[in-house]
């Protein structure tokens, strides 16, 4: 088309555009579609360079109960063949990730221990076997089926023994598949054996009641509670629900201005002994003499007959008279396997009329079972056994004198281990057949008589692997499925026993989603036949070293020895991480010149360090069991000693040794402590009084709190929270020190592992931890704990020295961290009165701009564990700091779910992980500006105080006082 | 000048102007000795090292130090401090000696400022590196950006930042301005072409006109006001670090004039170090006479008793004020794990100084060198004490820490004083050690 020209001046212009055009004329179309074809080409080719696509195909149809990042909660039970939990599992994304308690649960009542808690790491465990195995090599169902089938027939057919070995079994339809497999191959026995016996208390009750099982303790109820050599809070039977109930009679307040009194005998510093209001030390080898005469003195007041005893060194007066007065209200316990003692201590518990107030054998605890005598035996005829199933158990490790079951299984036709994880004993057998973590299977438990409670997958099998119901199922030729087959069984058993309300599917349906089902058992207490004329003590003599053998609140048996989680958590009492070690007296380690870290050779045969631990009996020692694993994953191997091979196997396996000798040697090993200063220096930070004074005054022991408050006032105007203003009390008269809530903790936060070598350089990183202090006299200290997390200061002294704002205040008075703001000069860390601030000194979690520097001695990263990482908290890198955040996370998703459903949130809504898992019910968080929440009814009570109040950093967290009972 | 000529002279070896200028001039031209190219390949592998171990700890983290969850500062911010307060004296002799028209500085401000310019260097790079994200440094400024996050201006860090990148500015213009003169002088006499080049460029067309000294002292005169305030201002913010927080022994009000003293103490410490080696290689012990050595030993007198009774002060206080976390602070410091240290420090400050009240003592050349290097210990020690004896015990004795540094803390200390001397060696070797022009106003004209 002709182009008309307007002016002289607009032509040029024209001439000139056509001038440039001709100028560019490489742009032509031949040379585009050349730049077109080889862009095309290299974006291609460039693109290809890219980190491969993941697959990641949305659903067609969604699930109804699933959305992606919201959490779903199954559930669900754990039981690992010694301690029973009912718990809930935090699934998100097909991945389960946490787990809490579960309130419906009458046993833990929505808490749990640590070791619950963390056993979700090893379901993400990377040792774990992924196919099942013949003689060490990898091998598929079908054929180890054919091949264990085939010979369990031969086994059969030449009438052959077969042994299934297995820790305390409370499964009811487990059981039936025992009794079933039992029908197939008649020659099989079932032997239960517990790592840790308490065979002498069941044969006990046996002999008192006729029923062997674990009486229904209810600490609640008693007014003078006696524990002998009893972890009742840490370890012994059922430490979550004992907590539970132990607190409900500890607490005090301005209602209730009273509590029991708690005496402990024992030679170790337990947790529990930690907790009481009097600790009376003695030696093993005293304690049964000690309960002899305790026996006496109080049937003596009763006018009853005594039994013969010599007179032992402590005076037990004063115990029986507090104990006579407070008759059916008191509770004598003793954990030691042994049978006398135990009787002894059946007899006073019904001198005082205890059975049926404090003690209950209705609603029996079955969590424990093995009895002694039937391993002994088995022990004895091992060669007469032609086949072995080890049932999830590992008695190659945890049952003394051991080597003669390593060579027997050797020697043995046909072994079969139904284990998770390689250990000692699945080491050594033919045929592996991996059985399923717990949380990937079903399972029924009950664990009180009447109270009956679900398992279920909350994962499909991560790898090839059956549960061990499934195998046992398989080889018995019964074609069912293991759910079909609780169903059938509880539709059979449990229901017919329950009111019927509803029909069975809407009961099973219920029962599934409740987790638990409890059934009212009522019958009459069992009539008490002790008979004690014809009791003959044990000769027991005092000798210069004995040896006491403890269970670890951590590590437990050493099922879970490749936890780095448990194995990073202090001990409750001496803050030793990753080790055990020989506990020995102050008076001891000055006699023969011993300091911590030195180590020791006990009886010609273990060698471990020692620990100076105030509180020990002079002449013993005391050593963790649960150490020193041989075959396990990175985390567990070699750390610490193993005692189990320690343990002398008489009638009943004793965890006490009258005699040992030991030697120091010239070597020395560091042990990892998180806390290194053991007073509190004089100082005001754990406020105490005893429960006379508070009767007279409920401000006793904090007079200082208003003497403060009288001081506040500021140069600043006084911010004002609108809306919700968030604080935590912790009643430092309820926490025991458990250590679970640090654990729940660092699993909700993605707290990193950072091994013992970076412990013992003060590099830990738990956003929580649990302060011990000692006072007194060192050989029988007074403990106090203080649970320290972020104190939240509304006037905090970290915020103002952050040159870059990265740690601030929100206006819900919550201390944050703006992680990806922080630059790491760590000067909040160092004006932080409470070192509550964690710093990331390395990469520990692969997130770090700069490659080749991760630091991960643990294997956090790789990708099976890091499965369990919290997605709704960020993993922080390398060179920030970190630290409590009140679980803002759980805030947030509460806040947003009262939001959408258009309410007000509710007090109690939210609860912290450390406060959810509580068992003493130490930790209450909430809303201070609601002033009919639970929390700012405990900030009335005169017992709370803050931590360092005189600096005026207005913490969030107030602690309540801790209360003793003694005069 | 009146005063100047009843006294003793100034400089000795009765010089006329171009002894002056041959003297300074002379080392310039000369092919350095063996000893200078020793020192320098000594003070080279010292910085390859530390700046190793300052990659590694960019790369690996700050786990690789020894500080931990109770000690979060432990060489790397003594060091800072330190290398803050040794640069103190170069500016005093500078600035405020010019102010108050002390001609005797002439013969040392060269080179003590030329000092401060490299202790600030090392300075700064501690609380760099000492930051978990140094890459990230840069969020420290406060530069607009579209997140609309701003700086923190409570925090005595970030006046840190303007304090020591104010003082360095200053001081490096300062020192430069000072120079002018002298290079021209330089590049006239400068043979090789080449070398002519380059100080013809860095004198910046300096002619010697009347005008041009004019200007020259206009500006030295303004740049000597605003250094001078510097002098004070800026250990006074770095003692704010300390100063502001709630840490027991570091919570004090008598930090700022305590911190000044004795960066000025230890900064004449430090000048008495590298002059009397100086005076001894370069043969300017006519420049540098016992005279100066002297004087300035007067001034480690005055400042050294101001830091000796600061610390009485503070004890005084700890007591006085009836805090017991104050008072348990300064026990622990004297009596507590790190007594040590603070023995040391108060060896090396406060009695060894009270030595120079003999005039034998404080006109010895060989006493005062090992004196400085005696003050410079326990002025380090100083701030070792500051940082981890009132960080490692503070208010919970559940986290009661002890700290030890590792070999990377180390390596990077000595690092730093290896770039310190190869700095110093490189200047001595390619600019005028004394300031020609400055001293020749104190002479008169043969």
């Amino acid at each position: 088309m002709t182009k008309y020209w307007k002016s002289i001046d607009s032509k040029i212009g024209q001439d000139k555009d056509k001038v440039q055009e001709k100028k560019i004329t490489w742009t032509n179309r031949r040379n585009f579609l050349k730049l077109f074809g080889f862009g095309l080409a290299s974006t291609f080719v460039l693109s290809r360079c890219e980190n491969a696509a993941h697959k990641a195909i949305p659903y067609l149809i969604k699930p109804e109960e699933i959305t992606p990042s919201m959490a779903n909660y199954y559930a669900s039970s754990f039981f690992d063949g010694d301690k029973y939990n009912s718990i809930l599992v935090k699934v998100l994304d097909g991945r389960p990730i946490k787990i809490e308690g579960n309130n419906l649960s009458s046993i833990s009542q929505g808490a749990t221990n640590s070791i619950t808690q963390s056993s979700i790491l090893s379901l993400y465990d990377d040792t774990r076997y992924r196919k099942p195995k013949v003689n060490g090599e990898d091998s598929d169902w079908g054929t180890i089926d054919i091949e264990i089938i085939d010979q369990l027939k031969k086994i059969k057919e030449e009438n052959g023994k077969i042994a299934i070995i297995s820790h305390s079994n409370i499964s009811p339809s487990t059981k039936k598949i025992i009794a079933d497999f039992k029908k197939q191959y008649p020659t099989t026995e079932h032997i239960i054996y517990d790592p840790i016996s308490i065979s002498g208390l069941l044969d006990a009750n046996k002999e008192s009641f006729g029923k062997r099982l674990i009486p229904n303790y209810k600490f609640e109820k008693a007014q003078v509670i006696v524990g002998i050599n009893a972890d009742f809070l840490g370890t012994w039977l059922s430490p979550v629900e004992y907590t539970k109930q132990y607190v409900q009679n500890r607490k005090v307040s301005e209602d209730k201005k009273t509590m029991s009194r708690h005496i402990q005998i024992e030679s170790g510093m337990s947790l529990t002994g930690s907790n009481a209001d009097k600790r009376i030390i003695i030696n093993p080898s005293e304690e049964q003499n000690l309960i002899a005469n305790l026996y006496n003195y109080i049937a003596n007041s009763l006018g009853k007959k005594e039994i013969s005893a010599s007179k032992c060194a402590i005076d037990v007066s004063k115990l029986g008279e507090e104990l006579l007065k407070n008759k059916n209200k008191s509770l004598v316990v003793c954990g030691t396997n042994n049978k006398k003692s135990q009787l002894l201590v059946n007899s006073i518990n019904q001198l005082l009329e205890n059975y049926g107030k404090t003690i209950s054998l209705n609603n029996a605890l079955l969590t424990k079972q093995g009895n002694d005598k039937d391993m002994i035996d088995f022990m004895s005829n091992l060669k007469s056994y032609k086949g072995i199933v080890f049932f999830d158990c590992n008695p190659v490790y945890d049952y003394p004198n051991s080597e003669k079951l390593t060579t027997s299984i050797k020697n043995t036709d046909l072994t079969i281990s139904l284990s998770t994880i390689p250990d000692e004993t699945s080491e050594l057998v033919k045929y592996v057949c991996p059985a399923n973590n717990y949380l990937e299977s079903w399972n029924d438990f009950n664990p009180k008589e009447g109270t009956y409670s679900l398992a279920q997958p909350c994962i499909q099998e991560i790898f090839d692997t059956r549960q061990e119901q499934v195998s046992l199922l398989k080889w018995s030729g019964i074609k069912n499925d293991y759910l079909e087959y609780i169903k059938e069984n509880w539709k059979s058993e449990i229901y017919p026993k329950t009111n019927r309300v509803f029909d069975f599917g809407d009961f099973w349906t219920k029962s599934l989603q409740d987790g638990v089902v409890e059934i009212d058992v009522k019958s009459s207490e069992p009539k008490f036949k002790n008979n004690l004329s014809s009791i003959k003590l044990d000769d027991n003599k005092k000798s210069d070293l004995e040896l006491q053998i403890y269970e670890s609140v951590n590590i437990g048996s050493g099922k879970y020895a490749n936890n780095p989680w448990l194995q990073e958590l202090p001990d409750p009492v001496s803050k030793v991480t990753w080790d055990n070690y020989a506990a020995i007296s102050v008076a001891f380690a000055k006699d023969k010149n011993l300091e911590t870290g030195d180590v020791i050779k006990i009886n010609n045969t273990i060698e471990i360090p020692v620990l100076v631990q105030p509180g020990q009996a002079k002449n013993t020692i005391s050593i963790a069991l649960g150490y020193g694993r041989t075959v396990v994953g990175k985390s567990g191997k070699d750390i610490g000693t193993d005692v189990y091979q320690l343990i002398e196997t008489k009638e009943f396996r004793q965890y006490s040794l009258g005699k040992i000798s030991f030697e120091k040697t010239l070597n020395t090993h560091e042990l990892a402590t998180t806390q290194s200063h053991d007073s509190m220096e004089g100082r005001d930070i754990v406020r105490e009084t005893t429960i006379d004074k508070y009767k007279e005054n409920t401000e006793s022991g904090n007079e200082r709190h208003k003497e403060i408050e009288k001081h506040h006032q500021s140069l600043y105007k006084e911010f004002k929270y609108e809306g919700h203003h968030w604080a935590m009390a912790v009643d430092l008269n309820a926490c025991t020190g458990c250590n679970t809530c640090v654990a729940a903790c660092s699993i909700e936060n993605n707290v990193p592992i950072v091994g013992k070598e970076e412990v013992l350089r003060a590099h830990e990183m738990h956003w929580m931890r649990i302060d011990r202090y000692y006072a007194g006299d060192p050989e029988n200290p007074e403990v106090v704990r203080q649970p320290v997390m972020c104190q939240h200061c509304d006037s905090a002294p970290c915020e103002n020295v952050c040159p870059v704002g990265a740690t601030n205040h929100s206006s819900e008075g919550i201390n944050q961290m703006a992680y990806n703001r922080c630059i790491g000069t760590r000067y909040c860390n160092n004006n932080c009165p409470y070192k509550v601030r964690r710093f990331n000194w390395f990469d520990y979690n692969k997130s770090d701009a700069l490659k080749g520097n991760l630091y991960d001695p643990h294997g956090m990263t790789l990708d099976l564990p890091r499965m369990v990482l919290n997605p709704d908290v960020t993993v922080r890198a390398k060179g920030v700091i970190e630290k409590c955040s009140f679980c803002i996370q759980r805030i947030q998703e509460k806040k947003l779910k009262a939001k959408l459903e258009n309410r007000a949130l509710q007090d109690g809504e939210i609860k912290p992980a450390c406060q959810q898992t509580c068992p003493a019910n130490a930790i209450v968080f909430g809303d201070l500006n609601d002033k009919n929440s639970e929390v700012s009814k405990l900030y009335e009570q005169k017992r709370r105080y803050h931590l360092l109040e005189e600096l005026h950093t207005l913490p969030s967290i107030g602690y309540l006082t801790k209360v003793r009972n003694k005069s | 000048m009146s005063e100047i000529s009843t006294r003793e002279p100034l400089i000795e070896g009765n010089k006329s102007l171009k002894d002056i200028t041959d003297d300074v001039f002379n080392p310039i031209i000369a092919k350095p000795g063996k000893l200078w190219f020793l020192g320098l390949m000594i003070a080279g592998s010292a910085a390859l090292i530390g700046i190793i171990a300052i990659v590694l700890t960019i790369w690996k983290g700050i786990g690789l130090w020894g500080v931990n969850k109770t000690i979060g500062w432990g060489w790397s911010i003594t060091n800072f401090v330190w290398w803050v307060g040794i640069g103190h004296a170069g500016t005093f002799i500078s600035a405020i000696l010019l102010l108050f028209r002390q001609k005797w500085r002439t013969s040392i401000n060269r080179s003590a400022e030329a000092m401060t310019i490299f202790a600030v260097i090392c300075a700064g790079l501690f609380p760099l590196i000492h930051m978990g994200r140094f890459l990230l440094g840069f969020f420290i400024f406060p530069y607009p950006n579209t997140r609309d996050v701003w700086v923190n201006f409570n925090s005595p860090l970030l006046w840190d930042v303007f304090a020591i990148s104010t003082y360095f500015l200053v001081s490096l213009v300062f020192w430069y301005v000072g120079l002018i003169p002298d290079l021209g002088t330089i590049r006239d006499r400068m043979k090789t072409k080449f070398k002519k080049k380059i100080y013809k460029f860095l004198s910046f067309g300096w002619t010697g006109s009347a005008k041009h000294w004019q200007r020259f002292e206009v500006v030295s005169f303004t740049l000597a006001g605003l250094a001078a305030p510097l002098v004070l201002s800026v250990h006074t913010i770095v003692s704010f670090d300390f100063a502001t927080s709630v840490i027991p022994g570091w919570h004090t009000t008598i930090f700022p004039p305590y911190f000044v003293s004795g960066a000025i103490f230890s900064g004449f410490a430090m000048v008495l170090t590298l002059l009397i080696i100086a005076r001894k290689t370069m043969n300017l012990q006519d420049y540098i006479t016992v005279n100066h050595i002297e004087l300035m030993n007067k001034i480690i007198i005055l400042t050294g008793s101001i830091v000796g009774v600061a610390y009485m002060t503070e004890l005084f206080m700890a007591w006085y004020s009836g805090v017991e976390y104050e008072l348990f602070a300064f026990i622990n410091r004297a009596t507590g794990p790190y007594w040590w240290a603070y023995w040391i420090m108060m060896t090396c400050n406060v009695i060894s100084p009270q030595l120079f009240w003999f005039k034998k003592l404080r006109r010895s050349i060989g006493f005062t060198f090992f004196m400085s290097i005696v003050i410079n210990i326990g002025m380090w020690f100083e701030r070792f004490v500051i940082i981890v004896t009132s960080l490692h015990r503070d208010y919970l004795p559940s986290s009661w820490e002890m700290y030890k540094p590792t070999l990377v803390e180390v390596a990077i200390f000595v690092g730093t004083l290896g770039i310190f001397f190869t700095c110093f060696l490189l200047f001595v070797r390619f600019f005028p050690v004394i300031a020609m022009a400055e001293v020749k106003t104190t002479i008169k004209n043969k």
